[in-house]
């Protein structure tokens, strides 16, 4: 057997997942779209569709707010833990790093214990104005799930990337006059250039998809995966469930590959 | 090239330990002056600590309580990098690599707000004089190693630094490269008339570069001097045996003699003592008949190396003799010569280790 007999063979088992599990039933989900009365046309209505796109036009800003706040926080963060030692640090990045493995439903069951009608913000507000806030089932209450939701993947990523930084760049540019701004600006957020591109695609397209908390908030903002489902399951429309799924899947990627493009960067965009 | 000279500060370095956070100490607290406008060269072996004293000079580690850094007469101990004016080349050369090679250039320029014109002007001026010309829109990994050496010293010199500092900038280069650049690099520094301090585990580099050499071991100052001076008259067997090659021999001194197993030798001055310790560079042996000489010995081997050839003498001293000999002369293993050395080139060193 040849080399290169060899490695078709082990490939084919691939090949055969991929086509059964991946291909199959995205080609399927296809044609469904096309399935409805629109016919064709069902693509076109995440676009024209006015409740669709103003549903559209949510997800997308809801996703891009998310990961531009995660991108911040979460690289202020990531720099000050990797470069500082300190008592309880292994303890904060445990807590950081804590909501990884939770559900969606269990990040939306956090945010109402948080903001909802008795949660603790409302119960301290109560208290201190006699005015009881309560975001949890605003856009704010899903901004902060999804929040909770990626900065802890996306810390952890650029942790490593700073870890990986060297530190001899920032004293080149210390010792050529450089302040402490100056070196952040000129030489560690450039290089820290590819960690936000790989791990903003990755919360943004988790933002994008997010299910669970929107489900478990019950928000009356729609987003697009909420759409989806009241599609599917409450008005059984197969044809536009599926259109509006291929459509975000198109989106998303297209937005993370025009990231990707901008940032020059060797990331690959998740679809 | 005028406009870039003459500008070196003095540096005067009183005290500096440094003594790191996990209880290595790096240096011995060390007293330093570095006259303005001299290439100073700190050489020694790995580890003994000459990355620690340059960065203490650059201002990226503070020294020990106590120790104090002077530019000219300014106390620069509290001073930051960013404030302190020095230009540094690290033996990695830590480019911007998110810069193209003018803007590497022109960085620190631009940190002081020189306005566009004037800095390209001195972008060019530095390319010209680093030879890098054509390279300007590169992007940095797209150089060799040697054009990133010449980027790296443009980048620090373009600041007009009051002192340059060099941490073995031509380590990570090949040999015949390394050769060439260090005869530009001496060129430069000699023109620029800077204050530089050069770190190099290298002797060969340290003799070319520098105008005085700090020879360095375990953390401490072995010697201080000029290239002739460390070469000629080492303080220590340490300093005379890092610095080129040496013989080290024992014996006892009696009346002007150094007494060997193969003979004697004419000291220029000393006092008698039963065990001395010498070192003889081996170009200052000389081959001579057998019958004329007050030394004698065996060949053990004949190494022709083309400019010269080294040979091996035996039975002379305690160990066998290096002598490097003109290309010319023949002679063979197992053959029965007189050595012959000038009592000055015969330094006694003093006993340790
Ligand atoms: N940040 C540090 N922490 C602890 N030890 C260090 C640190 N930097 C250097 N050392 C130690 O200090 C000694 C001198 O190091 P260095 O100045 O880099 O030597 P050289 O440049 O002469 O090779 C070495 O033993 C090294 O391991
Ligand atoms: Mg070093």
């Amino acid at each position: 057997m040849s080399h290169r007999t060899f490695i078709w063979i082990c490939l084919l088992p691939l090949a055969v997942v991929t086509a059964a599990f991946f291909l199959l039933p995205m080609a399927q989900l296809v044609v469904v779209g096309t399935s409805g009365p629109r016919g064709v046309s069902a693509y076109l209505a995440i676009l024209t569709e006015p409740r669709y796109r103003a549903t559209l036009i949510n997800t997308v800003v809801l996703a891009a707010a998310t990961t531009i706040a995660t991108l911040v926080i979460a690289t202020i963060a990531g720099l000050f833990l990797q470069r500082h030692r300190f008592p309880g640090r292994a303890v904060l990045i445990a807590m950081l790093t804590f909501p990884l493995a939770f559900p969606g439903v269990v990040v939306g069951f956090l945010i109402i214990l948080l903001a909802g009608r008795q949660g603790l913000i409302g119960a301290i507000s109560n208290t201190l104005t006699g005015e009881k806030i309560v975001f949890a089932y605003s856009i704010f209450g899903l901004f902060l799930g999804y929040l909770y939701f990626s900065i802890p993947r996306v810390i952890l990523t650029i942790m490593a990337a700073v870890q990986k930084l060297d530190v001899g760049l920032e004293e080149a540019a210390r010792s050529l006059g450089a302040s402490p701004w100056a070196v952040q600006r000129d030489v560690v957020l450039p290089a820290l250039g590819p960690a936000f591109v790989a791990s903003g695609a990755i919360a943004f397209a988790t933002a994008m998809g997010a299910f669970g908390t929107a489900f478990t908030l019950a928000t009356n903002i729609d987003v697009l995966p909420m759409l989806i489902y009241t599609e599917f399951t409450l008005a059984a429309n197969f044809s536009i469930s599926a259109a509006l799924s291929i459509g975000l899947g198109v989106i998303a990627w297209a937005i993370l590959a025009l990231a990707r493009s901008f940032s020059g960067g060797t990331v690959a965009a998740a679809g | 090239m005028t406009a870039i000279a003459g500008h070196g500060a003095s540096v005067h370095i009183e005290r500096c330990g440094k003594t790191f956070a996990d209880g290595t100490q790096a240096l011995a607290p060390a007293n330093l002056d570095i006259i303005s406008g001299e290439t100073l060269v700190l050489l020694g072996p790995s580890g003994c600590g000459k990355t620690t004293m340059l960065r203490i000079i650059a201002g990226l580690e503070q020294p020990d309580i106590g120790g104090r850094v002077l530019f000219d007469d300014a106390d620069m101990t509290s001073v930051p990098i960013e404030q302190r004016n020095v230009g540094m080349v690290f033996q990695s050369y830590a480019l911007f690599p998110n810069m193209s090679v003018a803007d590497n250039i022109g960085y620190g320029l631009k940190i002081r707000g020189v306005d566009a014109k004037a800095r390209a002007a001195r972008i060019a001026e530095m390319v010209a004089l680093t030879n890098i010309g054509g390279l300007e829109d590169r992007r940095i990994d797209q150089l060799s190693g040697g054009q990133r050496q010449r980027v790296a010293l443009a980048r620090a010199v373009a600041i007009r630094p009051r002192v340059l500092l060099l941490d073995e900038p031509l380590t990570a280069l090949d040999a015949s490269l390394r050769d060439r650049l260090r005869g530009e690099l001496n060129r430069l520094l000699r023109s620029l008339g800077i204050t530089a301090i050069y770190v190099t585990h290298d002797q060969a580099e340290a003799m070319e570069l520098g105008d005085r050499i700090v020879v360095m071991r375990k953390g401490a100052i072995a010697q201080i001097g000029t290239p002739r001076e460390v070469y000629f008259a080492p303080q220590s067997r340490f300093v005379a045996e890092f610095v080129g090659a040496a013989n080290i021999v024992e014996g006892a001194v009696s009346g002007g003699l150094l007494l060997l197993p193969g003979g004697r030798l004419a000291l220029s001055a000393a006092t008698d003592v039963a065990a001395a310790v010498a070192m003889i560079r081996p170009e200052t042996i000389r081959i001579v008949g057998e019958g004329d000489a007050s030394l004698t010995g065996t060949i053990e081997s004949v190494s022709f190396i083309g400019d010269k050839q080294r040979i091996v003498v035996t039975g002379a001293s305690d160990k066998p003799l290096a002598v490097d000999a003109p290309n010319t002369i023949a002679v063979g293993a197992g053959e029965r010569v007189g050595l012959s050395v000038a009592p000055e080139a015969v330094r006694l060193l003093p006993k340790e280790d």
